[in-house]
């Protein structure tokens, strides 16, 4: 019995004793951190991705804190997060558009391949090898990088070979263009769905030889936008975003499909006529007007 | 204790004795945490810290409270305690003073709370009934083999991501395969005690 109650006592007392030291241990060594910290961390995606260029969430609720960071830093967390957290801050939030990652790059199988690789499956390291095994050297290698350094599962390689972005889950972190040794990976306006897939800067025959869909700078894109918004720079076709509307010309008028959507044979057949008949009405209304201006005088 | 016995004690606990390859405690954390080399050395730095002060304070508190009052049966039950107390007393007073010490070590201290390794250490220390200054030693050393062990197997596994395995040992299988193999040439130092 004596026991017992030596033990209830010595150990209640020493329970006692370090609960009261703890106590006053945190009352003494209480740190006052910002009660804001773990409601802007609340806010953020916490997948720790570190697209954002800090190390971690935490790392980037401090800087957001600091006002060294926008407080639309997170690109996971979207319009929402960067407007609970500017709540919270207190500040104006950045309209900010919904952005996705795109690819541009289609090749995979279309690719002409320089040889066989067979080493490890890692981008970075394929990419070392007498210039890659693709014959482009500016085409994705489908070892699946982007796809390791994805941590919302938005990436894949695709049934082509090529690495494709699944818009829906991507939240546009940009990991997976940080881990691409070609620099293929932008973001682009996830309700934008005009995209140059392809990323070749050779021009004519040196893009051509290459792969079955690479662009080859020839303008022809650029000439049928009629918003003005298609470009061919540094021998690659490129969207302005902000004149885009979504018309889809480009891809019909494209002779080598590396403008997605890619549109099938039909449409283009389709477009050509359309093109064709109303560049003849044309013709007959200019002939008409010019046999009919003689009467008017 | 001389020099040569403290030296004895150092050389069993990093090698011969190694707490995660051939006591096989703390292994949670080991399998846990060493996915990244960094991450491991984090790690395996705040073990070693905790397990130096615990096996401190848990040595007096078996000397002067346990003893005293006839209830070493009650050891594992007031080390626990003892060990959970410290390491909270231990985060508030880092986070306080040496901030970047706190966040060097920062979620792993937590985490070693109720380590299996630091509660080994110290019942290891009464059995084995060294004095004070063994068992501040011990533990020490104790923790440095959890951190050789933790770092080699990180290298191995950072390394382990890159090879071809076969499918089905991809991933943890693997790691706790390479952790086997790691242990068992770990054995190889069992005859070593040139001290005595």
């Amino acid at each position: 019995m004596n026991n017992i109650l030596a033990a209830v006592l010595v150990l209640g007392i020493m329970g006692g004793v370090f609960g009261l030291i703890l106590a006053i241990a945190s009352k003494v060594f209480a740190v006052k951190s910002d009660p804001r910290l773990p409601e802007i961390l609340e806010h953020l995606a916490g997948a720790n991705c570190g697209g954002c260029g800090y190390a971690g969430c935490s790392d980037c609720a401090a800087h957001i804190l600091d006002g060294t960071a926008p407080v639309s830093a997170c690109a996971p967390a979207g319009a929402e997060g960067a407007a609970a957290i500017a709540g919270i801050m207190g500040v104006a939030v950045e309209s900010g558009v919904r952005k996705v990652a795109f690819v541009r790059c289609n090749g995979g199988s279309n690719a002409k391949k320089r040889y066989e690789y067979e080493g490890v499956r890692d981008c970075i390291g394929a990419s070392k090898i007498a210039g890659g095994p693709l014959e482009c050297e500016f085409g994705c290698l489908g070892m699946g990088s982007c796809a390791a350094a994805c941590k919302f599962d938005a990436m894949h390689i695709g049934p082509g070979g090529a690495a494709v972005v699944d818009s829906e889950k991507c939240t546009a972190c940009m990991a997976c263009a940080a881990a691409c040794p070609r620099h293929l990976i932008t973001a682009v306006p996830y309700d934008k769905h005009v995209r140059v897939a392809c990323s070749n800067r050779n021009k004519g025959k040196a893009a051509m030889s290459v792969c079955a869909v690479s662009c080859i700078g020839c303008g022809l894109c650029e000439k049928n936008c009629p918003f003005g918004a298609i470009h061919v720079t540094d021998g690659v076709a490129v969207v302005d975003y902000d004149k885009c509307r979504g018309c889809k010309i480009c891809t019909k008028v494209c002779p080598r499909d590396a403008i997605s959507p890619a549109a099938s044979k039909e449409e283009k057949e389709k477009y050509r006529a359309a093109q064709k008949a109303q560049a003849e009405k044309k013709a007959q209304a200019a002939a008409a007007a010019q046999s009919a201006q003689p009467q008017d005088r | 204790m001389s020099v040569t016995s403290l030296l004895s004690i150092s050389l069993g606990a990093i090698l011969v004795n190694n707490f995660i390859f051939s006591q096989f405690l703390g292994c949670c954390p080991f399998l846990g945490v060493s996915k990244k080399l960094d991450t491991a050395v984090g790690m395996g730095v705040a073990v070693t810290f905790v397990m130096g002060l615990a096996s401190a304070i848990t040595w007096l508190v078996n000397q002067y409270i346990l003893i005293r009052f006839n209830l070493l049966y009650m050891q594992t039950v007031v080390f626990i305690l003892v060990i959970a107390a410290l390491v909270q007393f231990i985060e508030m007073f880092l986070q306080k003073s040496m901030p970047t010490l706190y966040t060097a070590l920062g979620i792993y201290l937590p985490l070693i709370t109720t380590n299996c390794a630091v509660l080994g250490v110290a019942l290891l220390n009464i059995q084995s009934n060294y004095n004070f200054i063994e068992s501040v030693v011990y533990g020490i050393t104790g923790g440095l083999g959890f951190l050789l062990a933790i770092v080699l197997f990180a290298s191995v596994r950072e390394r382990n991501v890159f090879a071809e395995c076969p499918k089905c040992f991809e991933g943890f299988p693997i790691a706790l395969i390479t952790a086997g193999l790691m242990a068992l040439s770990f054995m190889g130092f069992s005859g070593l005690s040139a001290w005595g």
